[in-house]
C-alpha cells in the first residue's frame, strides 16, 4: 500500500539565492502512491537528489497539517495547486494522473523576494501586523472574558476573518500581487470586535500605510484572492476595510 | 530522598503563588531598560514571555527557526484551553482543575506548580479575549465551552478546531506589537544552537542565521527557551517537521537537567498511517471525543464495511470498560485501550491498526433536539441525520474536511477510523518553583519543560501552560534572578566563553558536512524512530528498552560514520539543519529509554509491561518512584540521575480510576 | 501635513479614485444612453435633435461635460498609474500561471478593455462630438434643430464603422461587468442583504447599456428606422 504507481514529470524552479537568478529544471519521479501529499512527493523527489549527490529542492513546510501557513507552492499556476480551500501539504496526489507534468513555482511578487528555490521571505506580513495588528493591551491588564458579550454573529464573523493563516496565496495569485485580502483580514478581525474599538481607524490607517511601503500591488477585485484562499476568507472583508479606511481619512479626526 | 532544590515557596498551597508574587524582588524601570533577555522559541510559550518582558521593559531578543513567529507549532493545537472559570456553573474550581490535573498525570507532577497554574489559568482568558482572540460564544454573547478527557466538568474555551491558531496569533500580536515598537528584536530563520555560559550562568546563545549559514553570538542577561516538545523522535509524530529537541538538549549538555523524558503522550485520535511515505501524522481533536463514540467489531478481523455491521455486533470498548468517563477517559486511557483492541485483531481498515470514531448517534440526538426547536416532535430518521449532520459540521467541520482531504473517505457517511500517535511530550527541561533550569539564568517554559503535567497531560492543558509560564508565570519569577544581575553590564561577544561556543557549534556542523557518507538523514530518524516506536511507545518492557538502547548506540555510530549531508553550512541547507536536529534525537532517544528502564512501574504515558494490574491498568509504584527523574549530562553521551521527591500533601494519592 | 494625509496617493485612495470616477461615467451612460435611445421612437430623429440641442445649449449640462472630461481622464491617468505599478509588484512572471481557475477574463482585463474603449473613443468623438461642437452640423430639422439624427444616419452607413462600434460595445459589456460591482466593493459599499442586489443591477446595467447602443449602429445600418 506505500507505494504507488504514478510516474511524473515535475518542473521545479531553482534558485540559489536571491542573488542569483533561477530556472525550471525537469525531474521525474516514480511509484508515486495516490494518498501521498504533495510534499510527501517532494520527499521522494529530495530523497532521490540526496542520493544522486545532488542538492534537495528547499521547500518552505512545517506543520503539514495546513495550518501552519508555511507551505508555499504555485502549482501548475496555482498556489496550493488545483484542490480549493486546502495548503500544498493538505494537497493528496490523489489530485493528479499519472504521467501528469507538473510545474512548481515559488510564490512571486516583488514584496516575498526568494531565498531559495522555493522558498521565499514573507516577512513583510510580519511587519503589517507590527505596524498595527493588534489591540493594545499589556499582560495583565485584562478584565473578566465575560464582563464584554459580543453577539456570536459578529464574534464569528470576526473568527472567519481570523482564520487566515498568512501563507500568502492572495498576494501569490493576485494579479497584482496584491495582500488586501491579508492586510484586511486582521483589520476586519478586530474591527468587529468591541475590544478592537478604540485602535480602530489608527490601526486601518497604519496598516494600509505599511502594506502600501512593502511594494504590494493594488487591487483590482478580480477576486482571486478568495478563490484560491486555503482558508476562504472573504473579500468583504476587502470592503470593510476600504470602508473603514475611508471612515478614518474622512470621517475620523485622528491621522496617522 | 530529593537531591535538588525545586525553590517551592513556604506555606499553604492555594498562598504560595500570591506570597510569592508580594514577596519577589523587583526591579526597577532604569534597571530594566538596561537588562536584555533572550527568548528562544515563539510559540504560546515563547511569544507572551517575549511580548510580556518587553511590556515590562526589558530588552527582549526572540528567535524562531519559521520564516515568521506565527508558524510555531501551538498553532495547531484543534481543540481548547482550560482554565476554572466555572462559566458553567457545574461546580468547577481552581482546587478541581488543580486536582483533575493531578490526578490526570497520574500523582507526578509537582503540586506547587499544578496549583498555580489552575490559578492562573483564568487570567489567561481574559488576557485572550482582551487580545481580540475569538474563542466561541453563545447567542447571549456569552463565551461557550466544551468537555475534554479526564474531566466531569466543561471547562474548555475554545475557537472551533482552531484554538491554538487563534491563541497563537493572539500571543503573536502582542509579539509583533513589541517590535513594531522597538522593544523586541525578532530574529526569524534562526536556529539556536548553543547556550553560553559564563561563570556558571547563562549570558548568551551561538544562532545560526539559516538563510546565510552566519553563526551569531547574542548576550543576554538571561535566556528563556521556549522550544515545544521533542515528540519527532519518533519521526512519526502530529508535530511539525521543524520541531526539535536542539535547543533544550544543547542547554542539557551545558548542565541543565532533563526530567522525565520517558513521559510521552500518545495521542488517542489520530489518522492512522497510511504508507512508508508518511511524513507525519495528524490529529483529529479530542474534542471528537465529545460526540464521537468509539468501537471496534466484536468478531474478529470483520471486514464488512462499517455500516454495514449492526449494533449489537459492535463492541464500544471505551463505554465497556470505563461506564463513568466513557468516551471521555484520557488519553493515555484511551489509548491504550485502542493498542489492547487491535493487538488483540479487532483493529479496522487495512492495516488493521485503527479503530472507528463514529459520530452518527449524536448525529441524530442532535437532529431530534433541532427537529423539535423547530416544532416537529416526531421527525423521520432522515430529518434527524439532516438536521444533525448540519450541527456536526458546525461543530468540527474543519476537522471533517480535513480528515475527508487527507484519507479520501466522507466521514459524515461513514465512521472516521483513527489511531493513537505521539503527540506531546510531557518530560522535558527540569526546572524549578520559578522556571529555572539547573543552569543559572536559564529558565524553561512550555511543553519544553517537565514541570505541570505529570505523567499524562488531560487535553487542552498544553495551551493552558504555554500561556501561564508566558504570560503570568515567568515575567514576575524570573526578577527573582534578574533582580541581582541589575550590575552586569553587558558582556561583549568577543568573551572568551562566546568564541568557544561559537567554536563547538562549527565544529559540529563541520562533521556533520564532511562525513559524506551514503544515507540521507531522514534514513536514520526514520530508523530512530521506528526503534522507539516499537520498543518505547504505547508499551514498554525491560528487555525490550536494553535492546533499544543497544540499537540506539550503534545507530549513533552508524550515523557520524555514514550520513550525507550535501551543500555546504554557508547558504539555506535544509538537510544540515535536520542532520544537527537528529544528532540530538538520537542522543535523547537513548536518554528516553535509559528513563523508561530506570522507571520500575506503570504510570501516565509510560506504561511498562511488566507493571500493570490484572485488568490491563497502569501500576504504579508510589513507595519507589514518586519522584522526578532528572537526569545529568555527562561527558560522552552518559547521564546521571538526580531524584526531585514528589510530595502531595493536599491530594490523597490514589490508583487513578475512571471506570 | 493635511489632514487627510495619504488619503488618495495611498493603494486604498487611488482605488477610491478609481471608483469614483467609474461610478461617474456609469451615471453618465444612463444619460447618454437614454438620449440616444429616442432615435427608436422612428420619428426621423426630431425628438433625439431635441434632446441633443439641449444637451449642447444646457450651461449645466456644457459645464458638466467639463467634469466630465475630467472625470474620464483621471479614470484613464489614474488606471495607467496602478497598471504600471501592479507590473512592478511582480517583477518576476510565472512560467505558469492558471487565472482562469480562481477568475473571470474580464476582470483580468480591465486595462486590455479599457484601452479599447479608448480607441474606440477616439474614433467616436471625432465622429460626433467634433462635428456637433466644432466643424459643424451641416443641416436642421424640420424644428430648425441641427441635425445630429442625420449626421449619425450618414456615418452609420459605413459597415466598416458599424462594426467597429458593436466591437466596442462588446468590451464596454464586459468592462462594466466587472466595473461595475468592482466600484462597490471598492468603495466599501458592500453588505450581505444588499450584495446581491448590486450585483444583479450591475450585470443587467452592463447588457442594456451596451445592447442599446450597439442596437443604435445596426438598426440605422440595416435601415430599420427612418
Amino acid at each position: 500500500m506505500s507505494t504507488g504507481n504514478m510516474n511524473l514529470t515535475l518542473k521545479v524552479w531553482r534558485q540559489k539565492n536571491n542573488k542569483t537568478a533561477g530556472a525550471l529544471v525537469d525531474y521525474k519521479v516514480t511509484d508515486i502512491s495516490p494518498d501521498m501529499s504533495f510534499l510527501e512527493m517532494f520527499d521522494v523527489l529530495n530523497e532521490q537528489l540526496i542520493n544522486k549527490g545532488e542538492e534537495p529542492v528547499v521547500f518552505d513546510h512545517d506543520c503539514r497539517e495546513g495550518i501552519c501557513g508555511m507551505c508555499s507552492m504555485f502549482i501548475n499556476g496555482r498556489p496550493h495547486g488545483p484542490k480549493d480551500l486546502v495548503t500544498t501539504c493538505q494537497l493528496h496526489m490523489r489530485s493528479f494522473k499519472d504521467g501528469d507534468t507538473i510545474v512548481v513555482e515559488p510564490w512571486r511578487a516583488a514584496a516575498f523576494p526568494v531565498v531559495k528555490d522555493l522558498a521565499v521571505d514573507r516577512s513583510a506580513f510580519d511587519r503589517v501586523i507590527a505596524a498595527g495588528g493588534f489591540i493594545s493591551v499589556n499582560t495583565g491588564n485584562a478584565q473578566d472574558a465575560n464582563s464584554l458579550p459580543i453577539p456570536k454573529m459578529q464574534a464569528d464573523a470576526a473568527f472567519e476573518a481570523a482564520a487566515c493563516i498568512g501563507c500568502g496565496a492572495c498576494v501569490a495569485t493576485c494579479k497584482n500581487a496584491s495582500a488586501m485580502l491579508f492586510v484586511s483580514a486582521k483589520i476586519s478581525q478586530l474591527a468587529l470586535l468591541p475590544q478592537g474599538q478604540p485602535e480602530r481607524y489608527r490601526r486601518v490607517q497604519s496598516m494600509v500605510a505599511q502594506m502600501d511601503s512593502e511594494g504590494f500591488g493594488n487591487c483590482t477585485n478580480t477576486g482571486a484572492c478568495e478563490a484560491e484562499c486555503p482558508k476562504g476568507i472573504s473579500l468583504e472583508n476587502i470592503a470593510r476595510m476600504n470602508r473603514d479606511f475611508a471612515s478614518a481619512k474622512f470621517i475620523s479626526e485622528e491621522t496617522v | 530522598m530529593s537531591d535538588i532544590n525545586s525553590n517551592i515557596p513556604e506555606g499553604e498551597l492555594t498562598q504560595k503563588w500570591t506570597k510569592f508574587k508580594s514577596s519577589v524582588a523587583l526591579v526597577n524601570p532604569s534597571n530594566k531598560r538596561s537588562i536584555e533577555v533572550i527568548v528562544v522559541g515563539s510559540g504560546l510559550a515563547g511569544a507572551s514571555a517575549a511580548a510580556t518582558l518587553a511590556e515590562m521593559g526589558y530588552k527582549v531578543k526572540c528567535f524562531c527557526f519559521q520564516d515568521s513567529p506565527r508558524r510555531a507549532h501551538s498553532i495547531a493545537a484543534q481543540g481548547g484551553i482550560n482554565a476554572a472559570k466555572n462559566y458553567q456553573n457545574d461546580g468547577d474550581s481552581t482546587y478541581r482543575l488543580f486536582y483533575d490535573t493531578i490526578k490526570g498525570g497520574d500523582y507526578r507532577a509537582r503540586e506547587a506548580n499544578v496549583h498555580r497554574l489552575a490559578e492562573v489559568s483564568t487570567n489567561i482568558i481574559d488576557q485572550c479575549v482582551a487580545q481580540g482572540v475569538p474563542l466561541a460564544r453563545e447567542y447571549g454573547g456569552l463565551l461557550d465551552n466544551r468537555s475534554f478527557g479526564g474531566t466531569q466538568v466543561q471547562r474548555t474555551f475554545y475557537a472551533a478546531g482552531q484554538t491554538g491558531q487563534q491563541l497563537l496569533l493572539g500571543a503573536y500580536s502582542a509579539l509583533e506589537r513589541q517590535i513594531g515598537m522597538g522593544k523586541v528584536e525578532m530574529y526569524t530563520r534562526h536556529e539556536m544552537l548553543e547556550v553560553v555560559k559564563i561563570d556558571g550562568k547563562a549570558r548568551g546563545i551561538i544562532a545560526r542565521n539559516l538563510i546565510t549559514g552566519q553563526l551569531e553570538r547574542h548576550f543576554g542577561h538571561a535566556v528563556v527557551l521556549g522550544t515545544g516538545g521533542y515528540g519527532n523522535v519518533f519521526y512519526l509524530s502530529t508535530n511539525a517537521m521543524g520541531s526539535n529537541v536542539t535547543a533544550a538538549w544543547k542547554a542539557h549538555k551545558q548542565g541543565a537537567y532533563f526530567a522525565n523524558p520517558c513521559y510521552t503522550q500518545i495521542h488517542p485520535t489520530c489518522i492512522p498511517v497510511s504508507g512508508d511515505h508518511q511524513s507525519k501524522l495528524t490529529l483529529m481533536s479530542e474534542s471528537l471525543r465529545n460526540d464521537g463514540r468509539i468501537w471496534v467489531p466484536k468478531k474478529k478481523d470483520d471486514n464488512r464495511k462499517p455500516t454495514d455491521i449492526p449494533e449489537d455486533e459492535r463492541d464500544y470498548y471505551l463505554e465497556r470498560r470505563y461506564p463513568a468517563f466513557g468516551n471521555l477517559v484520557p488519553r493515555d486511557v484511551a489509548s491504550r485501550a485502542a493498542k489492547e483492541r487491535c493487538d488483540a485483531g479487532y483493529g479496522v481498515g487495512a492495516s488493521k491498526l485503527a479503530v472507528y470514531l463514529d459520530f452518527k448517534a449524536n448525529t441524530e440526538r442532535y437532529g431530534k433536539i433541532e427537529a423539535s426547536k423547530a416544532g416537529n416532535h416526531n421527525p423521520d430518521k432522515e430529518t434527524c441525520m439532516r438536521l444533525g449532520t448540519a450541527v456536526i459540521k458546525e461543530k468540527y467541520g474543519n476537522l471533517f474536511d480535513m480528515y475527508a482531504q487527507i484519507t479520501g473517505e466522507n466521514p459524515y457517511e461513514t465512521p472516521m477510523r483513527i489511531y493513537p500517535a505521539v503527540h506531546y511530550t510531557m518530560g522535558g527541561l527540569w526546572v524549578d518553583y520559578n522556571l529555572m533550569t539547573s543552569v543559572p539564568g536559564l529558565y524553561c517554559t512550555g511543553e519544553a519543560n517537565f514541570s505541570d503535567h505529570g505523567a499524562n497531560r488531560l487535553g487542552a492543558s498544553a495551551l493552558m501552560q504555554g500561556l501561564a509560564d508566558g504570560y503570568f508565570v515567568l515575567p514576575y519569577t524570573i526578577g527573582a534572578y534578574l533582580s541581582k544581575e541589575i550590575s552586569v553590564k553587558a558582556i561583549p561577544t568577543d568573551h572568551p566563553a562566546f568564541v568557544e561556543a561559537e567554536a563547538k557549534a562549527k565544529g559540529i556542523l563541520d562533521t556533520l558536512i564532511n562525513i559524506k557518507g551514503t544515507k540521507s538523514v531522514d534514513h536514520f530518524h526514520k530508523r530512530l524512530g521506528l526503534i522507539m516506536w516499537d520498543k518505547c511507545g504505547m508499551s514498554r518492557s525491560e528487555q525490550g528498552l536494553k535492546q533499544a538502547i543497544e540499537e540506539i548506540r550503534a545507530l549513533r555510530a552508524e550515523f557520524w560514520r555514514d550520513v550525507r549531508v550535501p551543500g555546504t553550512s554557508d547558504e539555506l541547507n535544509t538537510e544540515l539543519e535536520k542532520a544537527g536536529r537528529v544528532a540530538d534525537f538520537i542522543e535523547l532517544g537513548e536518554l528516553m529509554c535509559i528513563d523508561a528502564l530506570n522507571r520500575n512501574e506503570s504510570c501516565g504515558g509510560h506504561f511498562r509491561e511488566e507493571y500493570q494490574t490484572e485488568e490491563g491498568e497502569a501500576l504504579r509504584d508510589d513507595v519507589n518512584y514518586a519522584y522526578v527523574a532528572a537526569w545529568e549530562f555527562k561527558e560522552g553521551v552518559n547521564f546521571e540521575l538526580h531524584k526531585e521527591e514528589l510530595k502531595f500533601e493536599n491530594i490523597k494519592v490514589a490508583q487513578r480510576s475512571y471506570k | 501635513m493635511s489632514g487627510f494625509g495619504n488619503a488618495f496617493s495611498s493603494s486604498i485612495g487611488k482605488k477610491f479614485i478609481m471608483g469614483i470616477t467609474g461610478l461617474f461615467l456609469i451615471l453618465f451612460l444612463i444619460v447618454h444612453c437614454g438620449i440616444n435611445a429616442l432615435i427608436f421612437l422612428d420619428d426621423d430623429g426630431l425628438k433625439f435633435n431635441i434632446g441633443a440641442h439641449f444637451m449642447a445649449t444646457n450651461w449645466i449640462i456644457r459645464a458638466g461635460e467639463y467634469v466630465l472630461f475630467i472625470g474620464l481622464l483621471v479614470h484613464i491617468f489614474q488606471a495607467l498609474r496602478l497598471t504600471l505599478q501592479n507590473q512592478k509588484a511582480r517583477p518576476v512572471k510565472y512560467a505558469v500561471n492558471d487565472g482562469k481557475a480562481n477568475s473571470k477574463w474580464y476582470s483580468r482585463s480591465m486595462g486590455l478593455l479599457g484601452t479599447l474603449l479608448l480607441i474606440f473613443l477616439v474614433v467616436h468623438l471625432k465622429d460626433f462630438w467634433v462635428v456637433s461642437r466644432f466643424t459643424g452640423i451641416p443641416t436642421v430639422d424640420v424644428n430648425g434643430h441641427e441635425n445630429l439624427y442625420g449626421v449619425m444616419k450618414v456615418k452609420f452607413q459605413d459597415p466598416v464603422r458599424v462594426g467597429v462600434y458593436i466591437l466596442a460595445m462588446i468590451s464596454l459589456c464586459y468592462h462594466l461587468l466587472h466595473g461595475f460591482a468592482s466600484a462597490f466593493q471598492t468603495m466599501g459599499w458592500n453588505h450581505s442583504k444588499y450584495n446581491g442586489i448590486i450585483k444583479n443591477v450591475g450585470v443587467w446595467y452592463s447588457i442594456i447599456i451596451s445592447l442599446l447602443f450597439a442596437a443604435m449602429p445596426i438598426a440605422v445600418y440595416a435601415g430599420l428606422i427612418k
